[in-house]
């Protein structure tokens, strides 16, 4: 049966190898983290970004590289996924970006604390994860793909912008109402007046005023005309 | 009690209970944000709420930790503490530092690095202050009449512990080197050496609850802690699938990870066995069941739970989602919280003088708190599964999602509401035992003493082979 000293050595020489393993594996991740997360891309803002990023305690409700808390979205590819002017919006006055929905704090970041949130971002959206976050593999028996979507002439920024409120054939966002079949209801000339200025439009709409070029309403006007149903 | 100095024990107990209690306050703010109600967003945001929940728990456990420390030690060793005003002092100091640190989370004073939302400042009086405590304990140790292999484990736990704390505090600009660190804290600490303090403060329970050879319990011990460090350490790899570190960790991180829940099987196996093969009966049957409820628990919460989402072809979807919440909820409660609050059942009438082993309201504490976290986890559980399937499976909107599964954070919040009546008669069983005004029995063998080591050897031959 086993002795007292036996299970002591058990555990002493057990340690002792996985810790020495343990470290030496340290050294070898630190060789390959520079490569493996672009480092030489980390900018001087996205340092700074990533400083206001702890202090502002982002991580108490998002998660990055799915680290955090779970109350508010995944942010590691949110540059790709909702581009820089959408960020830049949230950051300034994040309520009306969600009207009615689950709050964000107001921070009242400056012009320059946003621009270097943003360069964080897009350098956390740059690194080699192994493969995370994975492309949703039964979106596209749920016919809700994005390629399968953009096929039909979709802009990117409406993939970035609108879909983050509203949907179109099932895919996209629930804050707003759905856009299938708004061709039907509106024309073209309105779609443009009313991206340019939703309150103008119709005075008290909870739909935010969207950082979009004169290039990106024409865009998003031609599309949104051509969704008949 | 034998010794004055283990009187300080009581002050570290209390204040665990208070922390406690406002952890579970800032778990319902949280709750009833999930649920749509968070009509205190403008005074306790969600991340404000979320620091302080569990950085209350982190305070908690270890309060805890420490005062199991100051009444075990002086017991092992068979002397005084060696400094008991530095004990009073440190308590003191802790509270402090904690109270600063809450207070800091509600004006947005924070690091905020998950789990170590603590801002730098306080990290070196965090560090100063443990010191300060190990400089103690280790003083008791080495004047003491013995040194038993309960008490090394104990210590060299506490003292890695506190080493461990240090990586943390590394600056870096690359945020995965931040995220590496930060869990050579967190993952090192909890699946680490915590887990040695775990393996001292049961196997004092156990030889002084069961009446087995210290001899039996003690090579046990080691084999449990030997199996813990064997996978753990390498199991930190689990944490560094997904962070921009190499491809390797998969590897080496999966299959550590899978052998993870076979040290937890192992202190499981060796709870219930000591527990069914102690020759003595011993009339502290709340602590014993706390005790042997610990072992069970760890076991499902962080060592089951917790193998079923650190296979890498699992956690590539459920990273970053409610199903971590739905592990970490019932690992942390079955092995540290309910291991602090068995020492606590069975320190507490002897720190007291008041004999109130077996109430009723203490067995309602423990079947109530347990079924009440069971129901939560199951909660959590739903919530977390229907996340993944709709979000990173289907690919729906996060918001969507979260209104999706808004119901089942009622039913986390009636979960909660049960397990919040068990700790509130835990904590009412606490307060009714009263100041440790306990009778120091000195060098007289206290009336719960083990058996002399000869005596054993007659009495439980073999008992657990």
């Amino acid at each position: 049966m086993l002795s007292k000293s036996a299970a002591r050595t058990f555990f002493l020489v057990g340690t002792a190898a996985c810790g020495l393993a343990f470290v030496l594996l340290t050294l070898d991740t630190f060789q390959k983290i520079p490569d493996q997360t672009r480092e030489a891309e980390l900018t001087e803002a996205a340092i700074r970004g990533k400083h206001l990023f702890e202090a502002s305690n982002c991580m108490g409700c998002h998660t990055i590289l799915g680290e955090g808390a779970y109350y508010a979205p995944e942010l590691t590819r949110v540059y790709e996924r909702r581009g820089p002017e959408f960020i830049a919006a949230m950051l300034r006055d994040p309520e009306s970006m969600y009207p009615g929905q689950r709050r964000m704090q107001q921070y009242d970041f400056t012009e320059e604390e946003i621009a270097d949130l943003v360069a964080f971002l897009q350098w956390v959206g740059g690194m080699d994860l192994n493969g995370f976050p994975p492309t949703p593999p039964l979106a596209s028996a749920a016919g809700t793909t994005p390629e399968a979507t953009v096929a039909d002439g979709r802009p990117a920024v409406f993939n970035q912008m609108c879909v983050a409120c509203h949907a179109v054939g099932g895919r996209g966002g629930s804050v707003g109402p759905s856009l299938d079949g708004i061709a039907t209801r509106f024309d073209r000339d309105y779609f443009a007046r009313w991206l340019a200025d939703p309150d103008a439009v119709r005075p008290g709409t909870t739909m935010p005023k969207l950082p979009l070029s004169d290039e990106h309403i024409s865009q998003l006007s031609d599309y949104l005309a051509t969704l008949q149903n | 009690m034998k010794y004055e100095s283990q009187r300080i024990a009581y002050w570290f107990f209390a204040t665990c209970m208070l922390l406690f209690g406002l952890q579970i306050v800032y778990g319902f703010i949280m709750g009833f944000a999930h649920a749509g109600m968070d009509g205190l967003h403008d005074l306790i945001p969600f991340h404000t709420a979320r620091a302080t929940h569990t950085n209350l728990l982190v305070m908690w456990n270890l309060a805890g930790f420490m005062g199991a420390a100051y009444y075990i030690i002086p017991e092992e060793s068979e002397r005084e503490l060696y400094w008991p005003m530095l004990a009073k002092v440190q308590l003191v100091a802790l509270v402090v530092v904690g109270v600063t640190a809450i207070v800091g989370f509600h004006v947005g004073w924070f690091e905020g690095r998950k789990f170590l939302e603590i801002p730098r400042p306080l990290d070196f009086l965090v560090v100063v202050d443990v010191l300060l405590f190990i400089a103690n304990i280790a003083m008791t140790i080495w004047k003491g009449k013995r040194i038993t292999t309960t008490s090394s484990v104990l210590f060299f736990g506490l003292l890695m512990a506190a080493l461990l704390y240090l990586p943390g505090m590394i600056p870096t600009d690359n945020q995965t080197e931040d995220s590496y660190w930060r869990w050579w804290v967190v993952h090192l600490w909890v699946e680490g050496v915590w887990e040695l303090i775990m393996g001292g403060i049961l196997a004092f329970l156990l030889i002084k609850l069961t009446g087995i050879d210290r001899e039996i319990i003690e090579k046990w011990l080691y084999v449990i802690v030997g199996l813990t460090f064997l996978s753990g350490i390498l199991g930190t790899g689990h944490h560094y699938y997904y962070i921009g570190t190499p491809r390797y960790w998969l590897w080496i991180g999966g299959i550590f990870s899978a052998l993870e829940p076979l040290a937890f099987l192992g202190m499981a196996i060796y709870g219930i066995t000591m527990a069914k093969k102690g020759g003595r009966k011993h009339p502290n049957r709340t602590a014993l069941a706390w005790t042997v409820g610990t072992c069970v628990m760890s076991f499902v919460g962080a060592g089951f739970l917790g193998f079923a989402h650190t296979i890498p072809q699992v956690n590539m979807y459920t990273h970053g989602t409610l199903v971590t919440a739905m592990h970490g909820h019932m690992a942390f409660w079955g092995a540290y919280a309910m291991l602090v609050l068995a020492i606590i059942s069975y320190t507490m009438p002897l720190l007291t003088g008041r004999k109130l082993y077996d109430t009723p309201s203490a067995t309602f504490a423990f079947w109530t708190s347990n079924i009440g976290m069971i129901a939560m986890t199951l909660a959590f559980a739903v919530a977390g599964v229907t996340q993944v399937v709709l979000e990173r499976r289907m690919g729906m909107e996060f918001l969507a999602v979260q209104t999706e599964i808004e119901v089942h954070f009622w039913g986390l919040i009636l979960a909660a509401s049960l397990f919040t009546l068990g700790v509130i008669a835990f904590l009412y069983n606490f307060i009714r035992h009263g100041l440790p005004k306990g009778e120091v029995q000195g060098g007289r063998p206290a009336e719960d003493d083990e058996p002399e080591d000869e005596v054993a050897l007659e009495t439980a031959p073999g008992a657990a082979e």
